[in-house]
């Protein structure tokens, strides 16, 4: 059985336990750095991405992400997971993990009386999936290396690169799974290459 | 493709992204930055903390929106203000503003002692404090989309909340098990909309998040407040009442993150200097338990 984990210092952890259950891996939480070996793909949730860099850096994760990363294990970051997962973000902020070559704009629709909610259209879905946007952020440039998977009126909002797929929305506020799916794919892909 | 703002999802999802955190009271922009350079996930802008509400009496309204404006524009983290119960005015201009979560709170004295604001009118989400689960209940009947415990605000002292955390989760076990025809009869105890009551005995938990609120003074009492089954907590005097608010206020984020790492807690607490001094609950009279306010 696959095992996912899920960085948990903070931000909507349940929710994604909930999903990684129901297509059937199993889900831990990820508290420590050490805990990366034992598992064979992560999530970054939702969250506050400002809260969770200072407890990455306290903690020591930034060093054992990059390696975890570098070994071909795949990432999803789903909102502040993607800020996080950024290669540069837009203004005079540093970047933090710098693991998918893309430029990211934090809150980049308003503040939370602009949050919303729709469908996409995503590559490599057949289906449209219900997208939850709060607070979210949106990738102003996305390098050569990176497929984009969906926009909101001309913005991009989700795309892959490699063994990183990111998300400005949370389908994880979501019953629909399919980007999960998307996810799990990665994961058995890389485990291949393995 | 239609594009919906200030849906339930949208509302409650905003208050998910906020669980595991600490949202903390502030009342100027120098101290909104202390607040989110510790890993605050959002911080509260008020014009005073509760215990200098509480020592200062009178009234106590919505704050000066100059302060709130200046929070807004020190931080990227998501800002809170605090209404005064059944004011639907204070509300709607915090919300123009763009206050991203309003708390209509019993901090602030009530302009309404019947009715609070019927919240799902709201494009803004509301946070609102409950003592138990029928005071739980009514509040998300009325749209509330995150919940805290009331607690005793000010005083720096945790048993209010954690006597009214306790009780809405003892509450709630006791509907799960029970059977449906036994559930009017608890609606009616509880004073709690049938409806919702209902939706929460099927999930076995409340539909939005419940923080923790009102004295919570240490590191170790927000990791209490987590191993109680808190989303998260609300410190309010507790930080900037401290001798070293930068480093009150990161030792309580760490402890709420890693709230049953014992070892660390311990390591926190050491050298913090003295925590607010806080005040014995028997000691209020019934007219200075804010609790008291709302129904």
């Amino acid at each position: 059985m696959l095992t996912i984990g899920v960085l948990s210092l903070q931000g909507a952890v349940a929710e994604h336990f909930l999903q990684i259950e129901r297509l059937g891996a199993r889900a831990i939480e990820i508290k420590q750095p050490e805990q990366l070996t034992d598992i064979d793909g992560l999530i970054i949730p939702g969250g506050e991405s400002t809260t969770m860099r200072k407890l990455m850096d306290r903690y020591g994760f930034i060093g054992p992400l990059k390696k975890f990363a570098n070994e071909n294990k795949p990432i999803f970051g789903t909102c502040a997971g993607m800020v996080l997962l950024a290669k540069k973000l837009s203004g005079s902020e540093e970047a933090h993990l710098g693991l998918i070559d893309i430029t990211v704009t934090r809150n980049a629709f308003g503040r939370q009386r602009d949050s919303f909610e729709t469908t996409l259209n995503m590559h490599g879905l057949v289906q449209t999936i219900p997208a939850v946007f709060i607070r979210a952020p949106i990738i102003e440039e996305a390098g050569e290396e990176v497929e984009v998977l969906a926009s909101h009126e001309q913005s991009i909002v989700a795309a892959r690169q490699g063994n990183v797929l990111v998300c400005s929305f949370h389908p994880e506020l979501t019953e629909d799974t399919q980007i999960l799916g998307i996810f799990i794919e990665m994961i058995k892909d890389a485990q291949k290459i393995a | 493709m239609s594009k919906l703002v200030g849906t339930e999802t949208v509302k409650r999802g905003m208050a998910q992204m906020q669980k595991g955190g600490v949202i903390m009271d502030v009342v100027n922009a120098e101290q909104a930055k202390v607040a989110e350079a510790a890993g605050a996930v959002a911080v509260m802008a008020l014009e005073r903390v509760p215990s200098d509400i509480r020592a200062a009496g009178g009234v106590a309204r919505m704050a000066d929106p100059r302060i709130i404006e200046e929070v807004m524009n020190a931080v990227t983290i998501p800002v809170m203000a605090k209404a005064r119960i059944g004011h639907i005015v204070e509300a709607r201009v915090l919300e123009a503003m763009g206050v991203d979560y309003l708390d209509e709170s019993e901090v602030l004295t009530p302009a309404d002692e019947e009715y609070h604001i019927l919240k799902s009118d709201f494009t803004v989400p509301f946070v609102c404090g409950c003592r138990d689960l029928g005071e739980a209940a009514r509040r998300i009947g009325e749209g509330a989309s995150m919940l805290r415990t009331k607690g005793e605000p000010g005083t720096g002292n945790i048993v209010e909340a954690v006597r009214h955390m306790r009780k809405v989760q003892a509450q709630i076990r006791k509907i799960t098990v029970m059977s449906d025809d036994e559930l009017m009869t608890e609606a009616k105890n509880l004073g709690a909309p049938f409806e919702i009551l209902r939706e929460i005995k099927k999930a076995g938990k409340l539909p939005v998040v419940n923080f923790a609120a009102g004295g919570i003074a240490t590191p170790a009492d927000a990791a209490l407040m987590m191993e109680l089954g808190s989303d998260g907590v609300f410190v309010g005097s507790g930080i900037f009442k401290s001798e070293n608010p930068e480093k009150f206020a990161s030792a309580i984020v760490q402890a709420t993150t890693y709230y049953t790492d014992y070892d660390l807690i311990g390591r926190l607490s050491k050298e913090l200097g003295s925590a607010m001094k806080g005040i014995d609950i028997s000691k209020l009279s019934l007219e200075e338990r804010m609790q008291e306010r709302g129904w």
